[in-house]
């Protein structure tokens, strides 16, 4: 980790000199790659004013918003992560805040226990990764779900939640350092458990908790999925860009 | 005998074997066998390593060669346990069958899996007993689910350390745990208990050196989701001992 440091700090250095660190229009300093921010530079430098005058969570299609880039190494896993617990945090805050119509008392509580588990991980990777490399608040983009219906709303649990399960599950091969590897460990199992109880509203008592559209009939392995896979279904629901070029493979 | 050692040995001395494992799909299982069995090696091992070669050039560690039997342990043991409970005549509320019949037939199939994986290297399955009434009542039965889903989810989790090494065993192992996870949850609920765990002795809200408590935007949030954030690990010893009433 030390040398990890050593590197971060080197690089950050070499971006403090350029004096670009603080991208225009940004609430805290985003980090891109130096080939990625050279390739970018010019389009800020258009778009910048449009981009401080949009308010976050406005839609604006035409706006030009700064891409994140995950990183590398065992860093760019953390940041994986912690770009997926963003928008399962950002969904839940907004299905408890703003209940579906009909949501019972016992859906509220799983909801919100739910919600806290993701809103800890959001917060623990973000203190767990250092600063230097670890990506900014990313804009969630939920256009497409309607939260006053239970089914849109349960259904797109169901989906953030297998796909958190596959992601985890398609990155623990990825991760060299053993720490990490555990940490992995503790919170896919707590997405697992997230993932059969939504399975479970939906479809009450019925094998669909462990589905074999999830669970494979005949080895009972649960999906894993690599990065290049899981990263364009999340963006769907993420209007800050994310590119994860750099990602070990 | 180290069987994965002995293949280790024998890719070293012609590069091509692991290619030629590639090759081999394991529906050429018999001629591959055949092949083998001129080598001196039985046709039993030749599934196994067919398949760990298809994915990874490097042969498991003993030691992932040892988790994977501890994990064939678990198995073995849920496998029989649900087998046994829906053979048991009117154990199984009709209105839970679908749920039961599903983990039943993962707990099978990873048996399946890893006797496959670890081919010759596996481990016969032990004699288990069950502790009385554990299929006297179905809410004795659930409770033993429990404590068996719970336990392994926590004993995989404890094993990562061991397989960081060894990506096939530790990518299959990934997949299964997270299988553990999903059933964990599903018996709990029918219980009436929530998904997740909150063991009320853990009074320390602290993960790889972050204190939990004092992060941004968690006041509110109570002791029990703290706990339920994140799945505690066991050590094999541990899982060992609380297995240890059903051998």
């Amino acid at each position: 980790m030390l040398l990890l440091h050593l590197i971060y700090y080197v690089m950050n250095k070499q971006q403090n000199e350029t004096g670009l660190t603080m991208l225009p229009g940004q609430l805290e300093p985003v980090r891109v790659g130096r080939r990625l921010f050279l390739r970018y530079a010019g389009a800020f430098a258009a778009g910048g004013a449009i981009l401080a005058s949009c308010k976050e969570g406005e839609e604006n299609p035409t706006t030009v918003m700064a891409p994140v880039d995950l990183g590398t190494g065992d860093v760019g896993i953390l940041n994986y992560a912690f770009a997926l617990e963003q928008l399962e945090a950002a969904f839940y805050t907004q299905v408890v805040a703003k209940p579906y119509t009909g949501m019972t008392d016992a859906e509220k509580a799983i909801l919100t226990d739910i919600r806290d588990h993701e809103i800890i991980h959001r917060e623990f990777f973000k203190a767990a990764i250092p600063a230097a490399s670890r990506i900014g608040d990313l804009v969630p983009n939920f256009s497409s779900i309607n939260f006053s219906d239970r089914a849109s709303v349960l259904g797109t649990a169901k989906a953030f939640e297998d796909l958190g399960v596959a992601a985890y599950n398609g990155a623990g091969t990825l991760i060299t350092d053993v720490n990490y590897l555990a940490l992995a460990g503790k919170i896919v199992s707590v997405e697992a458990r997230h993932a059969a109880a939504i399975r479970d509203l939906l479809n009450p008592k019925s094998a669909d908790f462990a589905g074999d559209d999830v669970v494979a009939p005949t080895t009972g392995l649960d999906a894993a999925t690599p990065p290049s896979a899981v990263l364009p279904t999340a963006q769907k629901y993420v209007r800050t860009p994310i590119t994860a070029t750099n990602l070990p493979k | 005998m180290n069987l994965f050692n002995l293949i280790a040995d024998i890719e070293k001395a012609d590069p091509e074997v692991s290619e030629r494992f590639n090759f081999y799909s394991r529906r050429n299982l018999l001629k591959f066998g055949s092949n083998l069995l001129a080598a001196g090696i039985p046709t039993v091992v030749a599934g196994s390593l067919n398949q760990a070669f298809a994915q990874t050039t490097s042969a498991p560690s003993q030691a992932a060669i040892d988790t994977a039997n501890f994990a064939l342990t678990l198995e073995y043991l849920e496998d029989e346990f649900y087998r046994t409970g829906l053979a048991t005549a009117g154990l199984v509320p009709a209105s839970d069958l679908a749920v039961i019949n599903q983990i039943s037939k993962h707990e099978t199939a990873h048996v399946n899996l890893l006797k496959t994986t670890l081919g010759a290297a596996a481990i016969a399955k032990p004699t288990f007993k069950f502790p009385a009434g554990t299929f006297s009542t179905y809410a004795t039965f659930l409770a033993t689910a429990r404590a068996l889903e719970d336990t392994g989810v926590q004993a995989y989790k404890g094993q990562v350390g061991t397989l960081v090494n060894d990506k096939l065993i530790l990518q299959t192992a990934l997949q299964i745990h997270s299988v553990e996870a999903r059933h964990a949850s599903e018996v709990r609920r029918m219980m009436g208990m929530k998904g997740w765990v909150s063991d009320p002795t853990q009074t320390t809200f602290t993960q790889a050196g972050v204190s939990l408590k004092t992060l941004p935007n968690v006041t509110g949030i109570t002791d029990d989701n703290f706990r339920g954030a994140f799945d505690e690990p066991l050590t094999k010893q541990q899982v060992m001992a609380i297995a240890a009433s059903f051998l």
